[in-house]
């Protein structure tokens, strides 16, 4: 098939090239978690750690650290029972979002351990992060060959041509970058057999038992796992906190210690911009004008923004904001937040305490909720990400009886 | 303590310490009558849990980020008593201020307009040339930023006309006509800053080139509405200044600072090139951080007080510009109260997050 070449030519390729692109339905799946992949990935890993670069850069250590050959091989374990031939769809293209460096990188493995021949549309902006994968990704080519033909790492600008021709070559599409870039993709039409995942605007919550909390002895840790979850992607990320329940019996000094941490630990590392204080209290006087009972609580300054609110309803989610905007509940039933996880937007659930916890909540039949995982652990990527068993969506099962 | 009290004072005539006790008394009494009659306002009070026995200056006061006038509808007046609303200029697709205007605060803001502006033009009506379109002011109910400062100068004008027509083409017979007749006479000129550049300097320019100029060396020029679109086009203040001058001989050049949401008490730029505080109104600067009140000479976000919302609650709002206080009650122009300078926007944030970002909160 001859694809139209003034389209192609307007794509930059960082790993692969249009040849690869022209004669792509022609390449073969691999099986789910093929030995080939596992040796390139482990490979690109090593690749990574020894570029001096990555130590700057936490997010790309962590992803080499998650393609390393023993944390793929328990993934294997947990994902592949091998009772069935599983195989990949074929051609996988993702559009990575424009505003998370590494992102682009996680979807690309999903789609490698899954046996798929990917085009990856990475960030038009240029982050550091992606040029190291990339430089890493080509050396670990050179090294196995025939690895070449499924991965591709392309970018280019806004453009539906592209957007077209590449989404009537997939067997799967994945969009990352939420509602707005979903709906852009969803202007270009796939095949009828091809299937499609999105990542869609979601927001996330966070509940803690006090008593649990106060328990705690390394309470600076806490802070730490709860500013990686948080200020570390400016609270934007569709896994950040927007909520902080608080339940259990010491609910008040709780907060006193947990804030106080966590306010030490903001004035140290993130970085203020002069716009974000007045959001923050533009979204508190809306949520204020809107719902009976909010109150903007006392601060030392804009860093964190706590904002309380007597019970929890559907829309207080419109009035979420980022870069250290918290609405506080206190909570004494845990059915009594089910507004807010009963919207299918409802993603992530970072806890403190029991999770059993939220049984009731969750068998309730609730819409939302995809995630229930401790503080400190929200950003962790899975298999099983927003929902979506990507082993399951990015394969074929063939039955042989 | 109502507004007209305040109106009979001269407009630059306060010192600190006066102006200070006047607008806290005032603002304190605009802040119970809108927490009465506006419940957004009050719910937002609440939230804050604000007390009012507690402030002792009007520094201390609540304000709202003039954002909330895009996304509520506030006012303290029911519908029947609405007589205007005004409207910012956002571009296309962004959302606009909504201000709503009775009789009482939509005249207020014309007195005070006119003791500002008689400071600095005097008092007698003038013959009058509006750099702009005449169709920005058709409709009477519904006024834009650039209807509503026209109109508001408008009053200054004894006779008045558009120099552009309706394609924002230079009247080139109308403007002569009009010189000619009104020759030796003082003419009061007004549009927008970025309107005035465009539409009206680069053809005198142009015009000129061509051998045809035409003398304002008469004319007093108001302009306002910013400096943004200029700035890319690196078009500085006194840049603008010197080149109206070359063109057309214009000596006075006032630029002002104002906003829709607070109309009226505009801020005038001075002889000494500094923008001006009258006693309608105050500007604080605060730090982006903790919203403290800054030093004199510190850049902060510009909040503006005025003593005439009535029938909207915005008489205390924070903007999203940056600035400096240069100084009080010292100007060599004479004049009392604060004076300044506006730096510009502050700038969107860049955050990171899994959504893309497309343009939208502005």
């Amino acid at each position: 098939m001859q694809l139209n070449s003034d389209v192609l030519n307007r794509i930059n390729y960082l790993v692969g090239t249009s040849e690869i692109v022209n004669s792509i339905s022609d390449i073969s799946s691999k099986q789910l978690f093929d030995n080939s992949i596992i040796e390139f990935l482990n490979y690109t890993s090593k690749e990574i750690m020894k570029d001096s670069r990555s130590r700057m850069y936490s997010d790309v250590v962590t992803f080499a650290f998650w393609i390393r050959k023993s944390s793929i091989v328990k993934l294997n374990g947990k994902y592949n029972d091998e009772m069935q031939i599983k195989l990949g769809k074929g051609v996988a293209f993702h559009i990575a979002p424009s505003n998370v460096p590494v992102n682009f990188a996680y979807s690309l493995v999903s789609g490698l351990l899954t046996g798929n021949v990917n085009i990856v549309r990475v960030p038009s902006k240029e982050f550091p992060q992606v040029g190291i994968i990339t430089d890493a990704l080509n050396k670990a080519l050179i090294e196995y060959p025939e690895m070449r033909q499924y991965v591709l790492c392309i970018r280019y600008d806004r453009d539906k041509d592209i957007n077209d021709l590449l989404s009537s070559l997939a067997d799967v599409r994945i969009v990352w970058g939420g509602d707005q870039t979903i709906s852009e993709l969803r202007k270009s039409p796939l095949q009828p057999r091809a299937g499609e995942i999105t990542f869609a605007d979601r927001y996330s919550l966070a509940v803690i038992d006090s008593d649990r909390y106060m328990d705690i002895e390394d309470k600076e840790r806490v802070a730490e796992d709860f500013y990686n979850d948080t200020f570390l992607t400016d609270q934007n990320a569709c896994t950040s906190p927007r909520i902080v329940v608080w339940t259990g019996s010491q609910k008040q000094e709780a907060k006193k210690v947990f804030w106080d941490n966590e306010y030490r630990l903001v004035k140290k590392k993130y970085t203020f911009q002069s716009i974000q204080g007045v959001n923050k209290l533009t979204k508190a006087f809306l949520a204020a004008a809107e719902q009976f009972g909010v109150k903007i609580l006392e601060r030392k300054d804009n860093l964190i923004v706590r904002v309380a609110v007597l019970n929890v309803t559907e829309k207080l989610m419109e009035y979420r904001d980022n870069s250290g905007y918290f609405y506080e509940y206190d909570c004494d039933d845990i059915m009594s937040i089910a507004p807010l996880c009963k919207d299918n937007r409802c993603q992530t659930l970072g806890y403190i305490g029991d999770k059993e916890m939220f049984l009731p909540l969750l068998i309730s039949g609730v819409k939302g909720i995809d995630r229930v995982v401790p503080i400190g652990k929200t950003m962790d990527f899975d298999l099983i990400w927003d929902g979506y068993n990507l082993p399951a969506l990015l394969t074929r099962t063939i039955v042989m009886e | 303590m109502s507004f007209d009290d305040i109106i009979n004072i001269s407009p630059y005539s306060l010192d600190s310490k006066e102006k200070e006790k006047m607008l806290t008394e005032r603002l304190l009494e605009l802040t119970a009558f809108h927490r009465r009659n506006c419940k957004e306002y009050n719910n937002m009070l609440e939230a804050l849990n604000f007390d009012e026995t507690e402030v002792n200056s009007y520094k201390d006061l609540p304000f709202l980020p003039v954002r909330l006038f895009k996304e509520l509808e506030l006012k303290s007046i029911s519908q029947e008593n609405v007589v205007k609303t005004m409207t910012s200029s956002g571009t296309t697709g962004q959302a606009v201020s909504k201000i709503y205007l009775d009789k009482t605060t939509s005249s207020n803001q014309q007195k005070a307009m006119v003791k500002i502006v008689s400071d600095f033009t005097g008092s007698s009506r003038m013959p009058m040339i509006i750099i702009d379109c005449p169709s920005v002011v058709k409709n009477r109910a519904m006024f834009s930023a650039r209807g509503a400062g026209i109109l508001g100068f408008s009053i200054f004008g004894a006779k008045k006309i558009y120099a552009l027509d309706d394609n924002m083409k230079l009247d080139v017979d109308g403007l002569r006509e009009f010189l000619d007749k009104y020759k030796g006479q003082k003419i009061l000129m007004f549009g927008f800053t970025f309107m005035i550049w465009q539409h009206f300097y680069k053809e005198l320019v142009r015009l000129r080139d061509g051998g045809i100029t035409f003398d304002l060396s008469d004319g007093i020029l108001i302009h306002g509405g910013g400096w943004k679109k200029l700035i890319s086009e690196a078009v500085s203040h006194d840049e603008f200044h010197k080149r109206l001058n070359d063109v057309c001989g214009i000596e006075h050049i006032y630029d002002y600072y104002g906003m829709v949401e607070q109309t009226g008490c505009i801020y005038m730029e001075c002889e000494c090139g500094h923008l001006h505080a009258s006693i309608f109104s105050d500007v604080i600067t605060r730090r982006p951080i903790d919203f403290s009140e800054c030093d004199m000479g510190e850049t902060g976000i510009i909040q503006v007080v005025s003593v005439i919302p009535e029938s909207y609650p915005g008489h205390s709002l924070l903007t999203e510009d940056e600035g400096v206080i240069l100084g009080e009650d010292d100007c060599p122009c004479g004049r009392k109260g604060k004076y300044f300078k506006i730096n510009g926007r502050l700038k969107n944030a860049e955050i990171r997050g899994c959504s893309d970002t497309y343009a939208t909160k502005f």
